[in-house]
């Protein structure tokens, strides 16, 4: 077991090394420079010297190979610098954002487990009647709908609803506040996104369920249970749901890992300043040092839930025995 | 060379064709897959409508009509126009041909190129092997919305770079799942005898060992198809997709649908139930194939 968390561990090397290859040489690849879209947003007169001078400032002028090593040696000694477009420190660029990307993927978490479980367990038990129909409908449903669709309806059905209801159209506010400050204000505008992508995600934790649970109750033990009597809700919530839980706290894992920086589209819809966002502003203002820095927070968060979702299989169940 | 999965898939589809009336053998898969068949009716009804599209509107996609700027949904505009008076359901119809060409082509491209690197990486193994996986693991782990960012950056818009950011993450996936399936196939004995008749590495590859791992390739590609539509219109509705004046649903909403979702809400709403409805057909459609390819699955 040990050494099999130490070769996990060991191979995550590889991995986060070769992201940063890739996130290095690919924002080096785009044409132009921070420096050049700094002036060019100034709208000033710029001469070829200024330029020249903002690049030396930023480093852009040493060879490729010390810029990288800069990169990589501050990555492994948590230092990462500073923003090349505020010319603030990136922990405190991403500590800005980091709260509100972090409840939205909490609350969105939350959502997706109160919908698939019980969900999941009635498509399972009643497999192949309307009701396993029905759930198996919703949750394709759910990744269908482009979340920033979801989003824009969410928005256009609270503004028909409070209308016909109160008489005043009301949208969830834009100013972001944090939840010790005013829980209320705070829930009303972060809820409607934790929904719209909740939805998508208790999709696919849905379907986890499901086939999760399907398998665990062909198995003997079930049968066991089922020929010694035991009513039908223990033999569910106690037997099968509990040995069914594995894979579904994957997917889990896996889909938080990926909300922490993937929601880009759905903070567009609904104006939020979080981690998406200052992912794709980064990128447009060649903002390399923040790109490179978010890239590998997002790549480490993957790899680390996969390895602690791999560590929790061997934990968690016993057959299975890594070589 | 069939594995028995296939022998079993063959013999349903013969039970299936046994010299019935067409419409008794279609009523029979809609009993026995009711959604699966319901997927497939509405990736019919997009292959026609980019088939017809011209016959079926009467209205440019692309031009501009200033005169119908935003007009409500009538009889002469089924579901209204956009900002810049174009008709919205004719924008759909020919929406369809982008969505269909964006979603076989991603998905068959990130499919077979995966199909092959899975297999050959399973075929050598040892160090090969190794490393492949752990480039895999890279672009697995990788945001795929910087990818597409940087594509973009790099080579501009369009509907090329588009596909292209959309495939490369379709890759490991598909070769990760070919790969598992494959290093079980490596160990049978029939590719003991294909190298014992002195069979080059690349026609073991291509001629035994992919064709028996066409199940799950078949599973993975129509799985794409739909998530590459959906990608598609993500990318465009945040401007980094197809661009104006090529009909696209996510363009669709791009343009309008937060600015007008209060005046004129129907810019907002139909693009988005375009999008929906033909990723859900072919999700379901997708299901359909896995149930029926996946003999571990199939349910008795």
């Amino acid at each position: 077991m040990w050494q099999y968390i130490l070769k996990r561990l060991l191979l995550m090397i590889p991995t986060l090394f070769g992201a940063a290859i890739l996130i290095f040489f690919l924002l080096r690849l785009i044409p132009g420079d921070v420096c050049e879209l700094k002036m060019a947003g100034a709208g000033l007169y710029v001469d070829q010297e200024q330029i020249d001078i903002c690049r030396t400032n930023l480093g852009l002028e040493q060879p490729m190979i010390i810029q990288f090593w800069d990169f990589v040696s501050g990555f492994v000694t948590f230092d990462l610098g500073t923003s090349m477009w505020t010319g603030k420190a990136i922990t405190y660029e991403i500590a800005l954002r980091f709260e509100l990307s972090l409840q939205v993927a909490i609350m969105a978490t939350l959502t997706a487990v109160l919908i698939a479980i019980p969900l999941g367990t009635i498509s399972a038990v009643r497999q192949n009647t309307w009701i396993d129909y029905f759930v198996r409908a919703f949750s394709i449903a759910g990744i269908a709908i482009p979340s920033f669709w979801l989003g824009i309806m969410i928005i256009l059905g609270l503004l028909i609803f409070t209308q016909a209801w109160f008489g005043t159209p009301w949208m969830p506010p834009i100013e972001y506040t944090p939840i010790w400050v005013d829980p209320w204000a705070n829930l009303s505008q972060l809820i409607w996104p934790a929904v719209a992508t909740g939805w998508r995600y208790s999709a696919v934790a849905t379907r986890m369920t499901r086939s999760a649970l399907l398998e665990v109750l062909r198995e003997d033990y079930i049968r066991t249970a089922r020929a010694k009597g035991l009513m039908e809700k223990l033999i569910i919530n106690r037997h099968a749901l509990k040995n069914s839980m594995l894979p579904v706290v994957t997917v889990l894992g896996i889909e938080f890992a990926f909300l922490m920086g993937g929601l880009v589209v759905t903070e567009q819809v609904f104006n939020l300043n979080g981690l998406g966002k200052l992912f794709v502003e980064s990128v447009l203002n060649q903002d390399f040092t923040l790109t490179q820095a978010l890239v590998m927070l997002v790549v480490t968060i993957a790899v680390f839930t996969n390895f602690v979702v791999d560590i929790c299989y061997a934990w968690l169940d016993p057959r299975i025995r890594y070589a | 060379m069939v594995t028995t999965s296939e022998v079993r898939v063959e013999a349903q589809f013969e039970e299936l064709a046994d010299k019935r009336p067409f419409w008794s053998v279609v009523g029979e898969f809609a009993r026995k897959q009711p959604l699966g068949s319901f997927g497939m009716g509405i990736v019919v009804l997009m292959i026609f409508a980019s088939a017809f599209a011209t016959i079926l509107s009467p209205y440019d996609p692309e031009a501009n009509a200033f005169e119908h700027m935003l007009t409500p949904p009538n009889l002469q505009f089924l579901l209204g126009t956009d900002q810049f008076g174009r008709d919205i359901l004719t924008r759909i119809i020919y929406g369809a041909r982008t969505a269909l060409f964006v979603g076989f082509t991603a998905a068959f491209i990130g499919a077979t190129v995966g199909l092959v690197l899975g297999v050959a990486s399973a075929f050598f193994g040892g160090r090969f092997d190794l490393i492949f996986q752990r480039i895999m693991d890279v672009l697995m782990a990788f945001p795929l919305i910087i990818l597409a960012l940087a594509v973009v950056s790099i080579f501009g818009t369009g509907i090329q770079n588009v596909i292209i950011a959309i495939t490369i993450p379709f890759i490991p996936r598909c070769a990760r799942v070919v790969r598992s399936q494959a290093l079980a196939i490596r160990e049978i004995p029939y590719i003991d005898a294909a190298r014992a008749n002195g069979f080059s590495n690349a026609r073991i590859i291509m001629r035994h060992m992919v064709p028996n791992v066409m199940a799950p390739f078949l599973i993975m590609l129509t799985a794409f198809v739909g998530q590459a539509i959906l990608l598609e219109a993500s990318l465009s509705y945040l401007g980094l997709g197809v661009q104006e004046p090529i009909p696209a649903w996510g363009l669709m909403l791009q343009g309008g649908a937060e600015e007008y979702v209060e005046s004129a809400p129907w810019v907002a709403i139909w693009p988005g139930v375009a999008i929906s409805l033909a990723v859900f057909g072919f999700n379901l459609f997708g299901d359909a194939v896995r149930d029926t390819l996946d003999p571990k699955l199939r349910s008795q």
